[in-house]
């Protein structure tokens, strides 16, 4: 048992971190976001780098890397708050023709649908499978002020049925995995605000001193940190049992790790905010936009109170 | 990453699991909790048993006696003598977790040989002489004073939060031998017997009605020199190695024991019938997620500290969060029971209000929060 980072897992952090470091600047994503455009280059980038063929086999085009590889890979994209749909394109590698792939639950009501007319196609599920949609064929509205302003969205009434590419057990699957990897970008979001409240704190002088020296300010960070962590344990243990017994076996284990990271970075991007006083409540600075990812991604593929739902009835 | 288990570790736990199903059918009940000389007895002798199996000392290096197994063995350890609910460290705390230990790793030849392999038998009861009524969590302010007088130290002074001192036979004692020193340089610790004429031990009554704390009174108690750890002067540092030992593995079984309460808060709330209340559901789902969390939390402390030899901030992290979730557990297990339950001879309830201690001891929350804040995140000390 060793629930540290191996060398290869290590080596594709500091890889991802270098490459998002680099390529992802949030004005100008702000930028694209207003023309409601996704940064193409930056996609094709990740998808060189092998993001979102990480776990495909390596006979099948992919890199032939597990579960844990993938949430340290995408712990990484949720830090840098690169924009698309990460969790979806990598769950269709070897499935699902298409460079950028959009994924949305069936459900009763009118459906909120991300990135619908960056994605070249999109994936439905529902109890009863997975469905192929052209997402030139949904009528949609688009949503003047999406939540996340860097997650652009449609309202869609009603979903085609789409052509069928898998049963139930494919349709949970696709959930389960897209439950844990959005677990590993809530948790990026977690740690990047934490780092971001800390350097603040750090930076930031009232009475003469760093704010970060006032024990009242202080908690509030080492508490970030303490969620981030509990998420962080939560994920890994999740991801080495998705691999060493299967995705079923590990159903409990990313209930509880998606409630600990979507919990952690909602009150994370709350917390940043308050560190950050006056300006963190502005649209410039950054914070609010830890919140409202954090806020989008919790409700993606089953929000923490549903997981705690389930984990009471298990 | 992973969680496999080594063939090794595998091993090892089948041979603690075999020997535990060989010797607790034969234990003697637990004695009561207020019986303090019933319970020295009880975890002497359970100490003599572990040792003579060769479970004595499961992390303690092999030449001091010990199975230098490793953290992670530690760990499969603990796992396996709760998973059959077998006794704990009991009165034995402070001498099997702090100052055999410490000894290990800063005591003379001499007092080694004198007191390793003793507390190893289950021979010895130690207690811990730190905190004092005006020194708590500002621990190097204390002011209990050891003066030099030949070859010995006279100490005079009060001690508080006594663990377990009247059945002790020795006492970790950290004393001020150098008043006109700064601040953390002016300490030594010091192995006090507590059979010596000056000490009076006087139980203190904790809010669950226990008497597991004591104040310890001493005046004019002659130490011989050649009894302090460490120089003249670096007790603070001796003190801080104790507290490394402390972080380490210590809540675990009070985390594995938490799931046993959890069970029981399950099995109640669903013959209330209040699992179908989403409020007292989702709570209770979000004790099992953090469960699971802090489970996590402290696979990855232990693979840590296997990696680098000594364990880390992790324990600080840890002990912030479980005392939060053990808080919460116990509001909602209030939440489900029926009111007949609400009496201090509850257990539950006597557990509940003795897990309030754990965000006080070792550390409160507050000064874990100013380690891990300025440690591990580097902002700046207030003063």
């Amino acid at each position: 048992m060793d629930l540290q980072l191996d060398d290869i897992e290590a080596e594709l952090q500091a890889g991802v971190r270098q490459l998002c470091e680099q390529r992802v600047s949030l004005p100008a994503l702000l930028d694209l976001a207003t023309h409601r455009q996704l940064d193409r280059s930056l996609w094709d980038a990740l998808g060189a780098m092998g993001v979102f063929s990480l776990r495909l086999e390596a006979a099948a085009g992919g890199v032939g890397l597990g579960t844990t590889e993938a949430v340290v890979v995408y712990e990484e994209l949720g830090r840098s708050l690169a924009p698309g749909p990460l969790v979806a394109t990598h769950l269709a590698a070897g499935l699902v023709t298409g460079t950028v792939v959009g994924s949305v639950e069936r459900t009763d009501g009118p459906a909120i649908v991300e990135h619908l007319t960056a994605s070249d196609a999109l994936v439905v599920t529902d109890p009863d499978g997975l469905w192929l949609v052209e997402p030139t064929s949904v009528s949609a509205q688009p949503v003047d002020a999406p939540m996340d302003p860097l997650t652009p969205t449609h309202i869609v009434d009603r979903l085609p049925q789409g052509e069928q590419l898998g049963g139930p057990a494919e349709s949970a699957r696709w959930i389960l995995g897209g439950r844990l990897l959005t677990a590993a970008l809530l948790l990026g979001v977690s740690a990047r605000a934490t780092d971001a409240a800390r350097d603040y704190a750090l930076a930031r002088e009232q009475f003469g001193r760093p704010i970060g020296t006032f024990q009242a300010v202080k908690h509030l960070v080492v508490d970030m940190l303490v969620r981030t962590e509990l998420a962080r344990s939560a994920i890994y243990a999740a991801a080495a049992t998705l691999d060493e017994a299967g995705t079923d076996a590990g159903r409990l284990a990313i209930a509880s790790a998606k409630l600990a990271a979507g919990t952690a970075a909602v009150a994370n991007g709350k917390a940043c905010i308050q560190v950050h006083g006056g300006v963190g409540f502005t649209w410039e600075a950054e914070p609010h936009l830890y919140l409202k990812r954090a806020w989008a991604l919790d409700a993606a593929f089953g929000s923490a109170h549903e997981q705690a739902d389930e984990l009471a009835l298990r | 990453m992973d969680l496999h288990a080594t063939p090794e570790d595998e091993t090892f736990r089948r041979e603690v699991a075999d020997w535990l199903q060989t010797v607790l059918p034969a234990l003697p009940p637990q004695p009561a909790a207020d019986d303090w000389s019933g319970r020295r007895a009880f975890d002497l002798a359970w100490q003599r048993q572990l040792f003579e199996a060769g479970l004595g000392g499961v992390s303690w290096p092999k030449e001091f006696g010990g199975l230098d197994a490793s953290p992670t063995q530690h760990l499969v350890f603990l796992e396996e003598l709760e998973r059959v609910r077998a006794p704990g460290v009991g009165v034995l705390f402070v001498a099997l977790l702090h100052a055999g230990p410490t000894l290990i790793a800063e005591g003379t030849e001499a007092q080694r040989a004198r007191h390793v392999p003793a507390i190893l038998r289950g021979e010895e009861v130690w207690c811990q002489g730190f905190s004092e009524p005006d020194a708590g969590s500002d621990l190097a302010s204390l002011r209990t004073r050891a003066v030099r007088d030949g070859d010995s130290y006279v100490i005079s002074g009060q001690k508080v939060w006594t663990s377990n001192a009247q059945v002790a036979d020795y006492c970790e004692l950290l004393v001020c031998t150098d008043p006109a020193a700064p601040r953390h340089r002016g300490l030594s610790w010091l192995i006090m017997p507590m059979d010596a004429p000056g000490v009076t031990v006087r139980p203190l009554r904790t809010m669950t009605g226990s008497e597991e704390f004591s104040e310890l009174f001493l005046d004019e108690v002659r130490v011989p020199a050649s009894n302090r750890v460490g120089g003249e002067g670096d007790g603070w540092r001796v003190a801080m190695v104790t507290f490394g030992f402390e972080r380490g593995t210590g809540f675990v079984r009070e985390l594995l024991e938490s799931q046993e309460l959890m069970h029981d808060l399950r099995a109640t709330a669903q013959a209330a019938g209040l699992l179908a209340d989403a409020g007292v559901r989702r709570s209770f789902g979000r004790l099992v997620g953090t469960y699971d969390a802090l489970w996590a939390l402290t696979q990855r402390n232990v693979s840590s500290a296997a990696r680098s030899g000594v364990p880390g901030l992790g324990g600080s992290i840890f002990k912030l969060a479980y005392s939060q979730f053990r808080d919460d557990l116990g509001e909602l297990s209030m939440l489900v029971q029926p009111p007949s339950r609400r009496t201090m001879a509850d257990p539950q309830l006597l557990g509940h209000c003795h897990a309030i201690s754990t965000a006080i001891a070792a550390g409160t929350s507050q000064v874990q929060r100013n380690i891990i804040g300025e440690r591990l995140l580097g902002l700046p000390k207030e003063r």
